[in-house]
């Protein structure tokens, strides 16, 4: 029931951010289709542990802009290999343990591998992730497991 | 006058992408392509929004956004439940 | 004021190119596996890129919240569209290259 209520007050913030009007016949449309989203997904039992408010932190952000920077990084790397393909592509497929305890955050962190161009993770299997990494730059970068680490510490905030 | 030129650099990479999706060879490369050519066309209508000085576009391109990432599933079960030997047809593996 | 303005000249004409260069690679690059990481440069950086000179422009106003509402769900649908990709094609029995070397 808690997580209902944050996923209508989280639906809420977004409709207002989208429509910018608050005539009372539209704020009455907002409230009722609100609710009707909400109840849908009550109905539909696809509320769970991501809708948890205690998930968002400040460490969240924090982690965002770092990954954000990963991305540039990668993008630089990735941009090297499309002037010279044959000498800067080396494809791998790796196999990168996650170490985290939850679903949610080893998903996380396979998502965040994928963010980051260069490496793409192919499957989750229990606590590994099969990655394939385009350039050694890449590769070497999933090895190091220093975002994995990150994911830990995003992690720890949110127990 | 920027966001004309952006828009151009978008047209550009959206004529790429299609190359790729003609050339294939494989299904799959088609839809990584289309995949493509759809972010493009959000950032495109996006862009337009400015150089037209409309509002409007966004929330065009916030639904695009949205509909292609649905496409994009969809066109993916929709392969997955063809026959092997028709994704076969399609072309080769390189 | 000039300094937001060519900075946001930057990164609309930086996202631009980002945005070209994945789209060479995606036709030069060899093989699917090395296509999909072209197409996530474009998806990630290039648009990373063009929505941060947007809003930059746009100031803090409603445009501003739905540009970064627009990036947001790029930047989480994109990582997902491209995972299932990767998966689809692998259980349809797309090789990758460099599989043998994963023992190493």
């Amino acid at each position: 029931m808690r997580y209902v209520i944050s996923l209508a007050l989280v639906m809420a913030a977004l409709w207002l951010g989208l429509s910018g009007l608050f005539k009372p016949v539209i704020l009455a449309l907002g409230v009722a289709s609100v609710a009707l989203a909400a109840w849908l997904s009550w109905r539909m039992d696809v509320i769970g542990v991501e809708h948890n408010p205690g998930l968002f932190s400040w460490r969240l952000p924090v982690y965002w802009a770092w990954l954000v920077w990963q991305i540039v990084v990668a993008n630089l790397d990735v941009a090297r290999a499309v002037f010279n393909p044959r000498g800067h592509i080396h494809q791998r497929v790796l196999r990168v343990p996650a170490k985290q305890s939850r679903e949610l955050t080893r998903v996380t962190y396979a998502n965040s591998i994928t963010l980051t161009p260069g490496t793409v993770s192919l499957r989750l299997e229990g606590n590994e992730i099969v990655v394939h990494a385009l350039t050694r730059a890449g590769a070497e970068g999933v090895l190091s497991g220093e975002m994995g680490d990150r994911v830990c510490w995003l992690e720890d905030q949110s127990k | 006058m920027i966001y004309t030129l952006a828009a151009l650099t978008m047209l550009a990479t959206m004529a790429l992408a299609l190359a790729r999706a003609l050339l294939g060879p494989t299904v799959w490369d088609r839809i990584v392509a289309v995949n493509v050519f759809g972010t493009k066309t959000v950032l495109l209508v996006a862009l337009i929004s400015f150089v037209m000085g409309h509002d409007l576009f966004i929330d065009i391109a916030l639904v695009y956004a949205l509909i292609n990432f649905i496409a994009i599933i969809a066109v993916l079960k929709l392969v997955r439940l063809q026959r092997p030997e028709e994704i076969g047809r399609e072309g080769e593996e390189p | 004021m000039i300094v937001v303005d060519v900075l946001s000249w930057f990164l609309l004409l930086g996202g631009g190119l980002v945005g070209i260069l994945g789209g060479v690679g995606l036709l030069r690059f060899p093989d699917f596996y090395s296509r999909l990481h072209a197409a996530g440069m474009t998806d990630t950086l290039c648009a990373l890129m063009i929505i941060a000179g947007l809003i930059l422009q746009a100031g803090l106003s409603l445009l501003s919240i739905k540009l970064a509402l627009i990036l947001l769900f790029l930047l989480f649908t994109s990582p997902t569209a491209s995972h299932a990709l990767a998966r689809a094609a692998l259980t349809d029995g797309l090789k990758p290259e460099g599989e043998q070397s994963s023992n190493n």
